[in-house]
């Protein structure tokens, strides 16, 4: 559904807690779309038809990160959406919540080191055949920042197989040439995993955060070819 | 009734938590400690007084919320 001007209207979803909204609204703005916050409490998604989750510590993080968020009202709105076939790119505690109402398998762990890390990392694309990865090439390597302390995704390793099967790894830390190794691994993540994506290739979750490198002047673009797919596949 | 949640890692998840935990115990002295896993207990204060419904409803609730069953699992003791 277009909004004013036939641009793509994206939803943010803004939870208590959340400190990335601002961020992803401007993201989307910038790449042409036409950013629309949506409090948690709504029960749909204003007529957007893409839709970001968001970073941040929603609920500050009570009991597990995305746990309370996970069950606010707007999540069935979200379920319904991704159900459809609309895209969702969970950024972050986003991620942690598409893992809790399980549209994405798995689960968060704590970091490795136990510490929340902050910094940039760099990302191998796994992926070239996503509506949501159109502007990135399989192999591409980008660099962005991480800021999370419950990263390191887990799952049963029959789950793990499987998903590496079906290609559900869309994004992967690597080193700066791309090539995977243990130390480029920030938290302790299984398979190195850093995004996945569903089944069906709308529903992205990633830990990076590309709102965060929109702009040259702000540490980097690598971001932006990320957010444009988001819209485009609006 | 007063309810306890004990949510834990499963068996097979790493817990560096307890691990960091237990390197602590051991420079303080703590040898003959040999493994420390850390989880959650919740108090649940739940009217009712039928304690198969009540534990019922708790356990539905530990599906639901309490514990993620991809990494956790739950006991739930009645008084």
């Amino acid at each position: 559904m277009s909004g004013r001007g036939g641009r793509p209207r994206i939803a943010v979803v803004i939870f208590p807690g959340s400190n990335c909204d601002r961020d992803a609204l401007a993201a989307i703005e910038l790449v042409g779309g036409e950013a629309v916050p949506v409090w948690h409490q709504r029960a749909d998604l204003g007529g957007c038809s893409a839709v970001i989750l968001p970073g941040g510590f929603s609920y500050g993080d009570y009991l597990r990160a995305g746990a309370m968020a996970a069950h606010s009202p707007v999540m069935a709105a979200v379920r319904r959406h991704a159900a459809d076939g609309g895209p969702v790119l969970g950024i972050c505690n986003g991620f942690q919540m598409l893992l809790e109402i399980g549209l994405l398998p798995g689960a968060m762990l704590m970091n490795r080191s136990l510490r929340f890390i902050c910094r940039d990392v760099f990302l191998r694309v796994e992926r070239d055949d996503l509506a949501l990865l159109r502007h990135l090439s399989r192999g591409q390597v980008l660099r962005l920042p991480i800021a999370h302390k419950e990263g390191n995704w887990f799952a049963h390793p029959d789950v793990v197989r499987e998903a590496e099967a079906r290609g559900a790894v869309a994004l992967r830390y690597c080193a700066s040439d791309g090539e995977l190794a243990a130390t480029a691994n920030p938290n302790g993540s299984a398979n190195a995993v850093a995004g996945l994506v569903n089944q069906e290739g709308n529903v992205l979750g990633m830990m990076p955060h590309p709102e965060r490198r929109m702009r040259a002047l702000l540490g980097g673009e690598d971001g932006a070819a990320l957010i444009r797919g988001l819209v485009d596949a609006a | 009734m007063l309810v306890e949640v004990r949510v834990k890692l499963k068996e097979q998840v790493l817990d560096p938590q307890g691990e960091a935990i237990r390197r602590v115990l051991a420079g303080l002295g703590y040898r003959e400690v040999e493994q420390v896993r850390v989880g959650k207990l919740m108090l649940v204060e739940v009217s009712g007084d039928d304690p198969a419904a009540v534990r019922a409803r708790v356990e539905e609730a530990c599906r639901e919320v309490l514990a993620n069953p991809v990494i956790e699992e739950f006991e739930v003791r009645l008084p």
